[in-house]
């Protein structure tokens, strides 16, 4: 029996978590690479660690997190 | 590491049975006249045993039934003490909920007076005490993983996975706090500063063994693990701040650092990946859940007033 195991798993009002090595490239078009098996990947724009989560969605209005 | 100093009756007893390697009866005896300092020591102590070697104890005292009875007595009066503190939160889901939770009922933040007022000396004792489990990060979580099912299993896999480095040993959290340790020139060897640390963080490390140890508190161990990846983001942010204020060494920087963005993920996968799935194995562990959640906010909050206290500083709120 196989069990679901997506590689990006959007979570509610906060990061999309990224299995395994990949590359994100910013607005200025620098690549970031992924550094550890599994990633966060900010999707409030507000983290101070772009283009990974800090957390910092946990501190916005209800309305500026992602849905 | 060297046996602590006692704190009473019952650890005098317990330390001098160990050393000779018998007399197990008077610990026993001694159990129920101790202080809430001396039993927390004494189960402690005993916790050790099966994590490393104690100077002078024989190894396979581990597993002597008298010392295991004692053990029980010590870690079922904890379990009642964490469980009356306990009111279960109503018209909540674990998975959906958690994180709203948390923010409503966090409490005293050592990280904020790190972050804005602690002095050198201050954040060295903090270093020296929270060594009792940073030097030890994770290790009573590992004991889990094995009485969970496949998805749950494999969810905490890949959260320690990387919390142990994901094989690069210089990555390893509790290596990476030895690091920080030896460069702020303090002894990294494990236990050193145990006779410094207060009753709230003896029960700290109690309360997460016995969640490890025992599989009917599976649930409450991974609650607590949701609520302790859940509360490290954001202060390991106020944390570098500070350490970075007082000029501090990079490597005790570095240890923060790297909680910043790897609690980050963890936060997320113990909820909606492992926790899910140990929920879908078995929906009654919900409640052991949230008491594992509450113990480990409830504990952080009393061991930060017990720190703020000594320090003399009014409670600073995150």
């Amino acid at each position: 029996m196989t069990i679901e195991h997506p590689e990006a798993i959007l979570c509610p009002g906060g990061p999309m978590l990224l299995r395994g090595n990949h590359a994100i490239e910013d607005p200025d078009g620098l690549a970031h690479g992924t550094t550890r098996p599994v990633s966060a990947v900010c999707r409030c724009l507000k983290s101070a660690s772009l283009p990974w989560c800090d957390g910092t969605h946990k501190v916005l209005p209800a309305e500026l997190r992602p849905s | 590491m060297d046996l602590p100093t006692p704190r009473g009756a019952l650890t005098e007893t317990l330390f001098g049975a160990l050393r000779s390697g018998d007399d197990f009866f008077a610990v026993l005896s001694s159990l129920p006249e101790a202080t809430p300092d001396d039993a927390a020591l004494a189960l402690w102590t005993l916790h050790q045993l099966h994590y490393r070697d104690l100077t002078g104890v024989p190894e396979d005292l581990e597993w002597d039934p008298q010392l295991l009875r004692a053990r029980a007595v010590l870690e079922r009066d904890l379990e009642q003490r964490l469980r009356a503190r306990y009111t279960p939160p109503s018209g909540v889901s674990f998975t959906d909920d958690l994180f709203d939770w948390v923010a409503e009922h966090d409490g005293a933040s050592l990280a904020t007076h790190v972050h804005r007022d602690a002095t050198r000396e201050q954040v060295l004792e903090l270093t020296r005490v929270r060594s009792i489990y940073h030097l030890m990060e994770s290790d009573p979580t590992v004991w889990v993983l094995p009485r969970l099912g496949v998805r749950a299993k494999a969810g905490l896999m890949e959260l320690l996975y990387d919390e142990y480095g994901a094989g690069n040993p210089n990555r390893l959290h509790h290596h990476l706090f030895a690091r920080g340790m030896e460069a702020s020139g303090l002894d990294a060897s494990y236990g050193t500063y145990i006779d410094e640390a207060p009753l709230e963080v003896l029960e700290q490390n109690n309360a997460m063994t016995l969640f490890g140890l025992h599989r009917r508190l599976r649930g409450a161990a991974l609650g607590h693990l949701a609520s302790f990846e859940a509360t490290s983001s954001l202060p390991s942010r106020r944390m570098v701040q500070g350490l970075e204020r007082l000029g501090l060494p990079q490597e005790l920087v570095d240890y923060y650092a790297e909680h910043i963005e790897a609690d980050a993920v963890h936060e997320q996968l113990a909820v909606h990946v492992i926790c899910q799935a140990l929920l879908d194995e078995d929906p009654r562990l919900e409640a052991d859940l949230w008491f594992g959640a509450f113990t480990c906010l409830d504990l952080e909050d009393r061991f930060a007033r017990s720190m703020l206290s000594r320090w003399e500083i009014e409670e600073a709120v995150a």
